[in-house]
């Protein structure tokens, strides 16, 4: 009788950011093979160990980006037996994660690389333009909803009309994830600032103004995952996966079922804690995605760190910050880091460093077990990881 | 009316042209159910509630409330720039379903959740009417 496979994550990796923008340049295929390698130099891997691929991205199309593991795959000269593009927006690396653990528990991978990159800084490719008009976008475009930002200043105008939440409780969430990020060399934001500044600044959709809203940067990052059994034989340092969930709900932001109400994080984080075992008691450091500071107070609402209504009061008095008692997005999150379109990514990395004890000025002392909660589209997709190191 | 319309146009398709017909004809026309008696909107092939397809279109009031919105202090693009500040509402139809739409209103700041609206049709284009609402209080 053989044990059964255990599928781990061994390689986190990334590249430099300097004012947003990848130091050095380079096309999005570059910066992409430049975080994969990263990662699989930080496993003790090589390239050609890879036989998963796991890929979703912005970049390439029309072109080669609607094959995007097809195009990656070549490009980095490896012949993948198992692959996976889901793509339900930021959250999509979360679900990659236990996507790429089942693969490798079934045996139909030994070596999953997932990856992702953007240059749509250096492109000043974003706009708040939206989408083409066609199929379910035409009910959203026609009436110049800035995108995605419209979608959630609706939700968090819902959100203080239901529960009483106020500007200011979503505005502590923007100084406490900049604290963070002045601990973070790699940050793109790093000088501290106060409610006031976040009150006082443009305003873009109400009720969100510009420092309620992430970041556009470049950025490249990679993960990659194996069997336990071979982490142990190359002397990689495991982080062990301890439950995973996912759902979506809707994407034209007219189609949420309940605005104010985070439903797909509700069940994927469920089944992820189910999966795990552990109650919220448990977790050490919650990296949550945050492209505007009203995801994440749904989000913890979602998760069930605080209930329904009450995240305004659990986030007050600077309760994540550095020092606080709820550790939250201690890279600096994708309002003070970086936030290169997708950045479910980046969420991942840190929470590897954090769990290994690798994140420098930022390290939160004792980090055992921590949840990464990406969310994709306009509060559309959610996917939760549980990660530990022991 | 002008057929210089620069803003985005919706890409009818068989699906939705009964519903940008109706606008054209001054109609607010959503889907019903004859199955579980819901409307629901945008329209699709199967109910997104009981997923029959047994299904109408069923003209509506045209009449609701405001279940949340935004005002665009940034445009969505340069089309937009000379409307800022504007407002984006999801209303709650009186039959039901939310839609997106925009409130035309002289005062952008008295926009609340749970005002009163109805329907008023811009006929943006020759072939192109953009079902918007109005608050019953203005």
């Amino acid at each position: 009788m053989t044990m059964a496979r255990e599928a781990v994550i061994v390689g986190a990796g990334d590249v430099p950011l300097e004012d947003g923008k990848v130091v050095g340049g380079g096309s999005v295929l570059q910066v992409q093979a430049r975080a994969a390698k990263a990662a699989l130099d930080d496993a003790r891997l090589s390239m050609g160990d890879v036989d998963g691929l796991l890929v979703a991205g912005l970049w390439g199309v029309p072109g080669p980006g609607i094959l995007p593991s097809v195009t990656l795959g070549e490009y980095l000269g490896i012949i993948p037996r198992f692959a996976d593009t889901t793509n339900i927006g930021g959250s999509a690396f979360e679900a990659h994660v236990a996507h790429a653990a089942m693969a490798i528990e079934k045996g139909y991978c030994d070596v999953a690389l997932i990856v992702y990159g953007s240059t749509q800084r250096s492109e000043r490719s974003r706009t708040l333009g939206g989408r083409p008009s066609v199929l379910t976008m035409q009910f959203e475009n026609v009436w110049g909803i800035p995108q995605p930002v419209g979608g959630y200043a609706m939700a968090a105008r819902r959100h203080m009309h239901e529960f009483g939440t106020t500007e200011e409780q979503l505005a502590e969430i923007a100084v406490a994830t900049r604290a963070w990020a002045s601990l973070n060399p790699a940050a793109t934001m790093r000088d501290l600032i106060t409610i006031d500044d976040v009150m006082t600044s443009t305003p873009i959709a109400d009720p969100l103004k510009r420092l309620d809203c992430c970041l556009v940067t470049d950025g490249a990052g990679a993960i990659v995952m194996t069997t336990a059994e071979n982490a142990r034989a190359h002397g990689a340092k495991a982080i062990h996966l301890r439950g995973y969930g996912e759902a979506h709900t809707h994407w034209s932001i007219g189609a949420m079922p309940d605005l104010p109400r985070l439903t797909a994080a509700e069940i994927a984080s469920r089944n992820a804690f189910e999966m795990a075992g552990i109650s919220h008691d448990a977790v050490d450091i919650v990296e949550c995605y945050d492209s505007f500071t009203i995801t994440v107070l749904m989000t913890l609402e979602a998760l069930g760190f605080c209930k329904p209504g009450e995240g305004g009061a659990f986030v007050a008095g600077q309760r994540t910050a550095p020092g606080g008692a709820f550790p939250l997005n201690t890279n600096g999150g994708g309002l003070s880091y970086c936030h290169p379109g997708m950045y479910g990514m980046f969420l991942l990395i840190e929470a590897v460093r954090q769990l290994r004890g690798e994140a420098g000025d930022r390290q939160v002392s004792g980090v055992n077990t921590a949840l990464v909660h990406g969310t994709g589209g306009t509060l559309s997709s959610g996917a939760t990881v549980i990660l530990a190191n022991n | 009316m002008s057929d210089t319309y620069e803003k985005p146009r919706p890409v009818i398709d068989d699906g939705t042209r009964p519903f940008w017909d109706a606008a054209r004809e001054h109609r607010l026309s959503i889907p019903h159910c004859r199955s579980c008696g819901q409307s629901h909107f945008y329209p699709r092939e199967l109910c997104p509630h009981c997923h029959s397809d047994d299904l109408e279109w069923s003209d509506v009031s045209g009449k609701g409330e405001i279940y949340s919105f935004t005002v665009a202090r940034k445009p969505a693009g340069p089309v937009f720039a000379d409307d800022v500040p504007y407002v984006i509402a999801m209303i709650a139809l009186d039959e039901g379903p939310r839609m997106l739409t925009n409130i035309v209103t002289p005062d952008v700041e008295q926009v609340a959740i749970g005002d009163r609206v109805t329907v008023r049709y811009d006929d943006v284009a020759p072939d192109l009417t953009l079902p918007k609402f109005t608050l019953d209080k203005d």
